[in-house]
């Protein structure tokens, strides 16, 4: 049976890292892996709720592009987003709980699955409308801009200087295939060239949008060519392994760094689950799913590191049991969490008084 | 001391004020800059502020509204303008599913300190898809403030205010309301959280905002030749609504009348109805009514257009209808 969207090979090739870099980014992997995996099967427990979407499969886009990044940079993201949470620095613990809707939650149990929030790594969401963020990096690239040329005073958390020196702050801003059918994706790559802004748009096809296969909904399939039409370059990139995803987006971070305008990466990657978990998966075979699996982004990285003699087994079963740990803990952490109390519901709709936004 | 101005250049000295005295506040929209904005609020802010401050878009609301929602999480102050209403329901989505909502889905890390301005309402002959008055929908949104300024103080005082304000203010300015003029006190101070009353009375509350207030004023002149002592009370501020202000002039008065240029199925005059049986029922003497726009898309014709709106004769004949 022929497949509708076959893999490409097994990434393969030398990892030109040293070791902790190389075993930073399989430990990173196996840390999404690991918690989404908990995550799924505490949905079936019916501690975590409402809408779950799973990154497995994809964490080589996650972690290749996030470890490329500085800790200044601003990064958008969609409601697929454990991973970029956890990469960014996160708290694991601090994400279960977030998840459990409990108040020791990165939002205190007010955004769940879909909106992770973290000021002190810059994560500005968990963004659940579709192509909703992108406007968004738009405007935070522009304050950015604007706060790197200008005489804006510096020191705010959100304004302030990078490291003092007048550095360049990035906005790595992450969105499905599925966006790029979106107005807002239009608008948002048109402004951010016009006023070459230092926005990294970073698309990550996994070939659907939910159950609709990119050829069912695109006319150009080539979302390259959509991103060149905005005078912006566009480079396609293997997001099943982790060191193309890391090495084009260090080019890419360093391109957009330097005032060169904004840059699109479209990182093409597949997502081993369902959409959700409401999802039949009526609309792909096995077959394809299975194909994909078998370029799986983890299993072929830690193969080639042993192949290289960068790693062992029993480093590797290390890494992995080290991710099954904090699992663990970030479980202990959630359970023990406590439910804010239904008395300051009407907490936070407006920025308290005196607070420094 | 006073001094005589219109309401579109209080609106730009306000604008001037604030750009220049916070670095951080810049203009965006379509036509604010190079051809002086859509109804010449910002004309001459480009050649004194530059391109980077005075920053004209594409057409693209969804877009440029959203981005002064980033730039506004990136430390700046924008002010984003949006042609009229009618056009910033292409923006919609970002209002409404991130702006007034991101710091309490945030659990309270991150504030959207954003001002967008726009021009409501209709009187202009520019038919159904230029006329609308929306700003009642934005006041049902938890997460927003809602400002309707009507006069030339408010025109020329809202604004800082509305900067200094940690979350989205939304500020709608009638287009009929460009060209009043009026008197300017040098020293006034407005807030942004209480209605006032324009003019006092004792025998009906005129409980109105922004165009409707000088067809509310004119009314209440009519009355008083009639023997009746109508108080207009302003609202200012559409969301939060100055429940105190509101239920003041009606206990005094006993009866009521609200005038709102939106549709009056599920408008602000139909909230400010609700709240006054919620609050004061037992202090009226009357039920209380309304004058609304007629629930029609807005006709190009001038006779048809004025039969559409509320207008002073309206509310002369319901503030008497009181009385019957
Ligand atoms: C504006 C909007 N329309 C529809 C949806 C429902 N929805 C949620 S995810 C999704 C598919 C998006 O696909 P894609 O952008 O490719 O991201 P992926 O889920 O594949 O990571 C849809 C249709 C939504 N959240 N927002
Ligand atoms: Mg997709």
């Amino acid at each position: 049976m022929s497949i509708d969207h076959p893999a490409p090979p097994p990434p393969s090739g030398p990892v030109p890292y040293d070791k902790p870099l190389a075993l930073a980014l399989l430990a990173d992997m196996l840390r999404i892996r690991r918690l989404e995996e908990k995550a799924a099967e505490l949905y079936g427990a019916g501690k975590i709720r409402g809408f779950l979407h799973l990154y497995i499969g994809e964490e080589a886009v996650g972690v290749g592009v996030l470890h490329a990044l500085q800790p200044e940079d601003n990064i958008v993201a969609t409601y697929r987003e454990h991973a970029h949470a956890l990469v960014r620095g996160m708290d694991m613990g601090v994400l279960m709980a977030e998840m459990f809707g409990k108040r020791e939650g990165c939002a205190r149990g007010r955004g769940g699955s879909m909106h992770l929030f973290d000021r002190t790594t810059r994560l500005f969401g968990g963004n659940a409308i579709v192509g909703g963020g992108l406007p968004l990096a738009v405007g935070l690239a522009l304050a950015a801009k604007m706060s790197s040329e200008g005489s804006l005073p510096q020191g705010n958390l959100l304004s302030g200087a990078v490291g003092g020196a007048v550095k360049q702050r990035i906005t790595a801003c992450f969105f499905g295939d599925g966006a790029v059918a979106e107005g807002a994706f239009h608008e948002a790559m048109n402004l951010a060239a016009l006023w070459q802004l230092p926005v990294l748009f970073c698309c990550e096809n996994n070939l659907y949008a939910m159950g609709t296969a990119l050829e069912r909904y695109e006319s150009q399939t080539d979302l390259c060519v959509k991103a060149a039409s905005y005078n912006m370059p566009a480079r396609s990139v293997d997001g099943m392994d982790v060191v193309a995803v890391h090495r084009a987006a260090e080019d890419a971070a360093a391109e957009v760094r330097s005032g060169a305008g904004p840059l699109f990466l479209e990182l093409r990657t597949y997502r081993f689950r369902a959409h959700s978990m409401f999802d039949a998966e009526l609309y792909r075979e096995k077959a394809e799913i299975d194909e994909w699996k078998s370029c799986g982004p983890i299993h072929t990285y830690s193969g080639r590191l042993k192949a290289e003699g960068k790693l062992t087994e029993e480093e590797f079963l290390a890494l992995d049991a080290a991710a099954g740990a904090e699992v663990a803990r970030a479980v202990d952490f959630a359970e023990a969490g406590t439910w804010e109390p239904v008395a300051d519901l009407l907490k936070d709709v407006h920025t308290a008084v005196g607070a420094a936004p | 001391m006073s001094r005589h101005l219109n309401y579109r250049e209080a609106l730009r000295e306000a604008l001037r004020e604030a750009l220049t005295v916070d670095p951080r506040v810049f203009l965006m929209g379509e036509d604010v800059g190079r051809y002086g904005g859509t109804y010449a609020v910002t004309k001459g802010l480009l050649d004194e502020f530059g391109p980077e401050r005075v920053r004209d878009t594409p057409l693209s609301e969804l877009g440029f509204t959203g981005a002064g929602i980033g730039a506004a999480l990136g430390g700046l102050r924008p002010v984003v303008e949006v042609m009229t209403v009618n056009f910033s329901l292409l923006a919609l989505d970002q209002i409404v599913n991130t702006a007034a909502l991101y710091h309490y889905m945030s659990g309270g890390q991150f504030s959207v300190p954003l001002v967008i301005r726009m021009a409501t309402g209709a009187g202009r002959q520019v038919g159904a898809q230029h006329s609308h008055s929306f700003e009642g929908w934005y006041a049902g949104l938890p997460g927003i403030k809602v400002l309707a300024p009507a006069t030339i103080e408010d025109a020329r005082h809202m604004l800082a205010p509305a900067l200094a304000d940690p979350d989205p203010v939304l500020i709608f300015e009638h287009t009929v309301l460009y060209n009043l003029e009026g008197e300017l006190a040098d020293d006034c101070t407005v807030d942004i959280c209480s209605a006032k009353v324009r003019r006092p009375g004792g025998d009906a509350s005129i409980i109105t905002y922004g165009g409707s207030l000088q067809k509310s004023l004119q009314a209440a002149e009519i009355l008083a030749g009639e023997g009746i002592s109508a108080e207009v009370v302003d609202l200012r501020v559409l969301r939060p609504l100055d429940d105190a202000t509101i239920m003041a002039s009606v206990a005094k008065c006993r009866r009521a009348v609200v005038v709102d240029e939106g549709w009056r199925s599920v408008s602000i005059a139909a909230e400010v109805m609700a709240r006054i049986v919620e609050q004061v029922f037992y202090e009226l003497d009357a039920p209380v009514s309304r004058v609304c726009t007629e629930e029609v898309p807005m006709p190009y014709a001038r006779h048809m257009e004025d039969a559409a709106l509320p207008q002073a004769g309206k509310i002369v004949a319901a503030v008497k209808g009181l009385f019957a």
